[in-house]
């Protein structure tokens, strides 16, 4: 099967957070970025079905120069090439706009399934991989914790997370999208091996021009939604703050604990 | 557009979700100040009686879309009677409980209806150009505040706990609900079962002492000074999801909202920043201690101690403390 894989490059979830100066946003430098957590589980899942079905891999990501890191950490990992939408137009979007990018993209060639992960780490839209299946008009699932390939290729079986950890199993025809959750798999580490090939592998940049959109659809133009602040959220009461070396902070605990939650 | 505001309630089997109430709040706090008129709509199959239990509430209706290809949840199915349906009526806003399964069709509907979709909203104010919404980013470390661009309908999804369930206001209007056309549903998902996620069940839901276990722990072998501490304070061990993702713990020990909601007396999370979805598995909790070594991680601010530090160093002085205090 052929499978394309769509990636995000997050801020890592240690980084201590700075907004920036406009105040819609993190300032972005000195930040250490990764592979979104739960793409990374698609691209696993994609790789396993690929390496089964005889199939191969295509990565896309969307954003700024940055991004061709994640893609060749996805390459080495065993990604077969990667298309990087790498326009200004492309950027500060919502689900609904980078989505249709990502569309539109995909639509370019001819794929038998579209996986990514179900949500990101740092917007948490959610909503992108359904996008992508509505322009392509393809089925889609959101949470996905399991998936078997059937009918030579013509159907999966889906499990789906619910709340209160039940799954729910079902079929749905292909292709189709499918929104990946953390959990799902084990991803494999990059060996080295693999890490050589990478360098050698193709990452392709894709513009506005070279997909069939106008300004208006993409990006911050295209968005539906627009940010007008981001800030460090109120506390409530918050926290008593208990200070002192590991002993001390330790015995203080306790006290509190005993004589004025009094549950121990 | 209509200044209607449609309340689409979660239920299965008949039963409503405990967070259609909250949407429901929402959506009449929503009436309330944008002057707005407030509905619920119910979709599934057989639901007589589920519509009974909104009776006395303060809606301006009732609409139900009723009919057996409903009865199983599909995106399909719900789409091809929400789209039409909402296209009609063109109410301004439509709320959903931000669950999984809202999350799994409402960007979908969103799409069909060229409608904008805030997810996971907490909170809302109407500014000079429209109401603003709040919602976490970067896993609760921040709060963006955001607003749909002008002219365009609008579909949000509230996350739980923002809205108080338990408060929806009543009413005396008498409904009588009205059918919405379900002549053109279209289940696209071919239901094969419900099974449960985890193998064996520790039930954490009893446990009145509760040792959780985060991210920060950085090496599963590191896991055993959390034991050591649930021993000495007789606590069962949870965990929040990235550490039962890895496989460092079995899923059975999740804590948040894909894994069990805890309510004990004493609540420790070690090495956990607080992202909202384990927040609601726990924040009921009676006493809740946060050691983190990030000052701004959002476990703080539902946390009742905090110690900012390495846990490697803390925890394993915790258990001695406790030890000692319960008498060696």
């Amino acid at each position: 099967m052929r499978i394309a894989v769509c990636i995000k490059q997050v801020p890592d979830s240690e980084s201590r957070l700075k907004i920036d100066v406009a105040g819609t946003w993190i300032e972005e430098e000195d930040l250490t970025y990764v592979i979104n957590e739960s793409d990374e589980y698609a691209l696993e899942e994609a790789l396993r079905i690929a390496e089964a079905t005889d199939g191969e891999v295509v990565v896309f990501s969307l954003g700024p120069e940055r991004v061709r890191e994640a893609l060749r950490k996805a390459l080495a990992l065993g990604g077969a090439r990667a298309l990087h939408l790498n326009d200004p137009a492309f950027f500060g979007g919502d689900s609904s706009s980078t989505g249709r990018a990502l569309a539109a993209a995909i639509a370019c060639e001819e794929f038998d399934l579209v996986m990514t992960g179900s949500q990101s780490d740092d917007v948490g839209y959610g909503s992108t991989g359904s996008i992508v299946a509505g322009i392509l008009g393809w089925p889609h699932a959101w949470l996905v914790m399991g998936v078997e390939i059937e009918a030579g290729g013509t159907s999966a079986k889906v499990t789906r997370e619910m709340e209160s950890g039940l799954n729910e199993v079902f079929r749905i025809q292909l292709p189709a999208v499918l929104e990946i959750q953390a959990g799902i798999n084990k991803p494999r580490y990059a060996s080295l091996k693999g890490i050589m090939q990478a360098k050698r592998k193709e990452i392709a940049p894709v513009d506005l021009a070279a997909l069939d959109l106008s300004p208006a659809q993409v990006g911050a133009m295209g968005a539906k939604i627009e940010v007008l602040e981001i800030a460090f959220p109120q506390r409530g009461e918050g926290a008593q703050i208990l200070e002192g070396d590991p002993a001390d902070v330790a015995a203080l605990l306790v006290e509190k604990l005993q004589k004025e939650a009094r549950i121990l | 557009m209509s200044n209607a505001i449609w309340i689409v309630l979660q239920q299965r089997d008949g039963q409503l979700h405990k967070m259609s109430f909250e949407a429901i709040r929402a959506g009449q706090d929503l009436a309330d100040a944008t002057g707005g008129q407030a509905y619920a709509v119910l979709v599934g199959s057989g639901l007589t009686e589920t519509t009974s239990q909104l009776l006395g509430l303060d809606l301006a209706g009732v609409l139900v879309a009723d009919a057996e290809g409903l009865e199983d949840y599909t995106p399909g199915g719900y789409i091809s009677v929400l789209r039409p349906a909402i296209a009609e009526a063109q109410p301004q806003y439509v709320v959903f409980p931000h669950t999984y399964q809202t999350v799994d069709y409402a960007p979908s509907l969103a799409q069909a209806l060229d409608a904008a979709m805030i997810p996971e909203t907490t909170g809302f104010a109407v500014g000079d150009e429209g109401v603003e919404w709040n919602r976490p980013v970067l896993g609760g470390k921040l709060e963006s505040r955001v607003r749909a661009k002008p002219d365009q309908q609008i579909l949000v999804s509230v996350q739980s706990g923002s809205f108080a369930g338990d408060e929806v206001k009543k009413g005396s209007t008498p409904m009588e609900p009205v059918e919405i056309d379900t002549a053109s549903v279209d289940p696209d998902r071919e239901i094969l079962g419900v099974e449960e996620a985890a193998d064996e069940e520790v039930d954490l839901t009893q446990s009145e002492f509760i040792v959780a276990v985060g991210r920060g722990i950085g090496d599963p072998e590191k896991i055993v000074i959390l034991e050591d501490l649930a021993k000495a304070l007789g606590a069962e061990l949870g965990a929040s999801r990235p550490v039962i993702d890895s496989g460092w713990l079995p899923r059975d020990r999740q804590i948040g909202s894909s894994g069990q909601t805890v309510t004990p007396k004493l609540y420790l999370a070690a090495g956990i920043s607080g992202a909202i979805q384990h927040l609601v598995g726990m924040k009921g909790s009676q006493v809740i201690v946060a050691i983190n070594k990030d000052p701004g991680a959002p476990i703080f601010n539902v946390a009742h101690y905090g110690i900012v530090g390495d846990l490697h160093e803390i925890v394993p002085a915790i258990t001695s403390a406790v030890i000692e205090a319960k008498g060696g």
